[in-house]
């Protein structure tokens, strides 16, 4: 535990040195030792504390930025024309620019998961105490914040122990933002650096977040066999009142169903969740019900299926109230970060909040108490669902086919929509009486309705393409393993040699949000091969959602499948966004349990080890906001290369090694102090794949690691060389710069590779203990 | 529609905008003038355009303007499947990545690129990588030069087709190799 701002003040004190008055003393902070560990170099590390790491890895994997436009318009300066070389008034260049809005973008998702983190805490410390225990995993788990010891040195034992790191990442979020103000940071790389930082303390408030909820509700503790809960747009009994919950902080989804358990109306009423607060309501309880990832809130809403509509905080539509109020549906926010306009009713006896919202009085009410919101939706639900009668806004057919005949041909939707979707040839085939197009639309559909927002005749497009479909999506039931939350110490034992020996090729972490190309399937299919290659396979958020929604010719969803167990072949539901740092903290717990380094404020080290020894891969299909580019700086401070979908290409810029650049492939042989060429080992950090094609033969490809053993490289070679030859249609081009010895080569390929081995003039080379740190040697030899 | 506006209508990029491509002839003559140019393919070039896939037309506009090819995402066996055999698998970003570098030799070795044609792309794939183009490919002290040959306009492109149907896309693809063919 930690003790921060010590002040002591003295009125008079008399030594025999000297005499003192009005004496005051303050100490920052007072970091309790650990007997077990000793502390690391950086404890509480500041901005600036970890940036000769950041410079390692941001020199193997140089920035390539891609502007969103050729301007900067943050201050009264500007507009600032910055294209090809030009500076703006305050001195900024394009590419310091653009590293400028990625650290905004990761200060806005540290920033998020922290002030998600610091409501969470203040708020179970109220309701328990400060002193509850913290426990992720019982017996089952020692190390119970990884990332949080790693980069503060501190372990926490109580909710009262998360406000002292607060205290610090909030710190960090602040002078980092500021590091945005103009004429501050001027250096791309410096910005860069900074975005790590914004990565790694996103990761320790998620982690903070997670720890918190898990001990104080209850959830389930690295559990592998987390019970199975219901997903899909068809799981709600429409007999019974229904409650939708949207967004990510537990609190007010969890008084709901408190009350209703209380009042013996629970399975009396449905409570189905939206985003992250689904996934979590169903950690709370597995009777919760998930209807989908983001992108289901206008379909679920405008069927008119939901009585009460509850939301918290982010990744919330910003205007659902409006489809709230056409259905009929009281609108219930709950979140002083998301107000929505509504009068703040807090305080107000529940009776009358009650009576107003069912009689229809106001729209809907601000309510900042998770109890009060538990009682007043559960409450409204019961009255008001006779009266509602499931009013749904969906169009009649019929009037889609109308609708359609006024259509001017402008090809706004198209052109307004994220994926280039045909809506304009539904629209035509629909003004003939065919809605098959639009039915065929759903599947693709991101649910943005931005197609709507486009049309100059206010045609529902969206409403087209979900009713058209109705029918499919009535029929939507899947299984879902509900969030286990950390990987348990016992598993880290027994897959840490596999995975830094390479025997097990990877560890492949689906996460992010619901913006994909094509649909979730393709997260479904990407997992799917990776389970039965053995890799292990863990998911969050809407990926974690999305992945159940698909079914083997059985009936059966991949959870149902494949074990929930931290090993080869496994596909695990870690749980919601802020559940992420378990999957980091699995691969800090293998240098710990595996390797038996100290983890105490000793980041640099760790992320060495992870970088060059832990095959992870991080992949954000649909990665959409701000928390999905922190989420992926944390993981790339770790070393731990991330892929996104196309539409990631917008966080406007990559990180790329260059595989043919033999200079920057060179690691320190931590036995010898020689410098070897490891090969392009991860070969990039952040990269946007067009197809799903690509990702996966990339994902097998990123899991290798400088450390591999012959035995374990050969294994990871196999997967990257058959997805490649499956999916390209070829072998990769480039073979040589991974095949290490003639033992790396799989024996079911052996002539051939040799073959291209031997025209490309390969050579065996030495097999390093890799380091990028000199002062991991353990030679004096350099 | 104007023909020279963004396809994705919020995708405005600022001062620095894309020549329309008016003829098909203002292609093939900067070919012809190119000392070395390149042509980037993408998974999208598997599309119909009207009897043919996009990528039947490229193949056609490299062997007659006998231009490398890189075959991005996952699509370099359609090439081979079509006995085209020299060109080149690398991603979208990766590719971008080295022709934004002026040190580049390029995939053979014999020096960086002056001409880059990209087809085939998601409209804010391309979008993105020419914008980092536009922005940082230096030659001397010029910038590549880029040409979009998707059928949307690309403003950062250094010069882009305007939106075009596809029967008119179709007619701009043959006319470029017919120019090329006499070359």
């Amino acid at each position: 535990m930690t003790v921060k701002n010590v002040r002591m003040d003295i009125k008079e004190l008399d030594t025999q040195l000297a005499k003192f008055k009005g004496l005051r003393v303050a100490i920052g902070r007072v970091i309790e030792e650990d007997l077990e560990e000793a502390l690391g170099p950086t404890p509480f590390p500041s901005i600036t504390d970890l940036r000769e790491w950041d410079r390692k890895l941001l020199k193997r994997y140089p920035p390539f930025y891609l502007p969103f436009c050729d301007v900067c318009c943050l201050c009264t300066f500007g507009k600032c024309d910055l294209s090809q070389g030009k500076r703006g008034a305050c001195g900024l260049d394009m590419a310091a620019q653009q590293s400028r809005i990625v650290l905004l973008a990761a200060c806005i998702g540290a920033a998020t998961h922290n002030g998600h983190a610091r409501h969470l805490v203040h708020h179970l410390i109220e309701k328990f105490g400060g002193n509850a225990p913290l426990n992720v995993g019982g017996d089952e788990v020692d190390i119970d914040a990884p990332v949080s010891t790693l980069v503060t040195g501190i372990r926490p034992k109580t909710l009262r122990d998360l406000e002292g790191i607060l205290d610090y990442t909030e710190e960090q979020v602040t002078h980092l933002l500021s590091c945005c103000h103009t004429g501050m940071e001027g250096n791309n790389i410096d910005f860069e650096s900074k975005v790590l930082h914004a990565g790694m303390i996103d990761q320790v408030g998620m982690e903070i977040a997670d720890l918190a909820q898990i001990s104080a509700y209850n959830f389930p503790r690295a559990d592998p066999e987390a019970p199975l809960t219901e997903i899909g747009w068809g799981v709600c009994d429409t007999s019974k009142p229904v409650i939708l919950v949207i967004g990510h902080n537990v609190p007010p989804a969890a008084g709901i169903i408190d009350y209703l358990l209380e009042n013996q109306l629970y399975g009396q009423v449905e409570v189905a969740g939206i985003c992250c607060t689904a996934i979590d309501m169903t950690r709370y309880n597995p009777g919760a019900k998930i209807i989908g990832p983001i992108s289901w809130q206008l379909r679920f809403i405008r069927s008119g299926i939901p009585d009460v509509i509850v939301v918290d905080e982010q990744c919330i539509r910003t205007n659902l109230i409006e489809d709230a109020q056409k259905i009929g549906a009281p609108f219930i926010a709950a979140s002083e970060k998301n107000c929505q306009g509504l009068e703040d009713r807090t305080n107000d006896p529940a009776d009358e909040i009650v009576d107003d919202l069912v009689e229809g009085r106001v729209p809907g009410v601000l309510i900042l108490d998770p109890e009060k919101v538990g009682e007043v939706t559960s409450r409204v639900a019961v009255e008001i669902a006779p009266k509602r009668r499931r009013k749904g806004i969906f169009p009649s057919m019929e009037e889609i086919v109308e609708g359609s005949k006024r259509c001017q041909r402008c090809l706004a939707c198209q052109r307004a929509c994220p994926n280039n979707l045909p809506i304009p040839e539904a629209v035509q085939m629909a003004a003939e009486g065919d809605l098959s197009k639009f039915a065929s639309l759903y599947q693709d559909c991101v649910g943005c309705a931005r197609c709507e927002s486009a049309c100059p005749i206010d045609l529902p497009l969206h409403s087209y393409i979900m009713k058209t479909a109705e029918g499919k999506m009535a029929e939507e039931k899947f299984k879902i393993r509900t969030g286990r939350g950390a990987v348990q110490d016992i598993e880290i034992r027994r897959v840490g040699g596999p995975i830094v020996l390479g025997e097990i090729p990877g560890v492949v972490a689906l996460v992010g949000c619901a913006n994909y190309p094509h649909g979730g399937e393709e997260v479904a299919e990407i997992a799917e091969e990776f389970a039965k290659r053995n890799f292990i396979v863990t998911a969050t958020g809407c990926a974690a959602m999305s992945m159940a929604m698909v079914k083997d010719e059985e009936g059966l969803t991949l959870y149902e499948k494949y074990p929930g167990s931290f090993d080869a072949g496994g596909v695990l539901n870690i749980g919601s966004c802020v559940s992420n740092p378990h999957i980091a903290g699995a691969a800090i717990k293998i240098a710990r349990i595996f390797a038996k380094r100290n983890l105490r404020a000793n980041y640099e080290e760790i992320a060495d080890y992870i970088h060059n020894r832990v095959g992870a891969v991080g992949v954000a299909w649909g990665a959409m906001s701000q928390k999905a580019a922190s989420i992926a700086s944390g993981f790339w401070r770790l070393g731990i290369p991330v892929i996104v979908g196309p539409h990631g290409i917008k966080y406007r810029r990559m990180l790329l090694g260059r595989r043919e650049r033999e200079e920057d492939w060179y690691v320190y042989d931590a036995r010898t102090g020689d410098k070897i060429y490891v090969g392009p080992v991860p070969e990039h950090l952040f990269y946007a794949a067009e197809t799903k094609e690509e990702a996966m033969v990339l994902i097998a490809k990123l899991a290798m690691r400088a450390n591999d053993t012959t035995k374990g490289r050969a294994i990871k070679l196999t997967h990257w060389i058959d997805l490649h030859r499956r999916l390209y249609g070829t072998m990769p081009e480039d073979i040589d710069l991974y095949v290490r010895r003639k033992a790396d080569i799989p024996i079911t390929m052996r002539d051939e590779i040799l073959k291209i081995l031997e025209e490309k003039g390969w050579q065996e080379r030495e097999i390093p203990d890799p380091t990028l740190l000199k002062r991991m040697l353990r030679t004096r030899a350099d | 529609m104007r023909t020279t506006e963004s396809w994705q209508t919020a995708e405005i990029p600022g001062p620095k905008r894309a020549f329309v491509i008016s003829k098909p002839k203002i292609v093939s003559s900067m070919i012809k003038r190119s000392e070395k140019p390149l042509l980037v393919v993408g998974h999208e070039s598997l599309e119909e355009v009207l009897e043919k896939k996009l990528i039947d037309y490229t193949v056609s506009m490299a062997e007659v303007g006998e231009i490398p090819i890189v075959a991005t995402a996952h699509i370099i066996g359609e090439f081979k499947e079509r006995g085209y055999n020299t060109a080149a698998s690398m991603s979208l970003i990766e590719i971008g990545e080295r022709l934004r570098d002026p040190n580049w030799t390029g995939l053979t070795g014999e020096g960086q690129y002056d001409l880059v044609l990209m087809m085939g792309f998601p409209y804010y794939m391309s979008w993105l990588v020419l914008s980092g183009l536009k922005h940082f490919a230096l030659r001397g002290d010029k910038y590549l030069t880029t040409i979009s040959l998707d059928r949307y306009y690309q403003p950062n492109a250094s010069w882009s087709l305007p939106n075009l149907s596809k029967e008119d896309w179709k007619e701009t693809m043959l006319s470029i190799v017919s120019e090329l063919e006499g070359k």
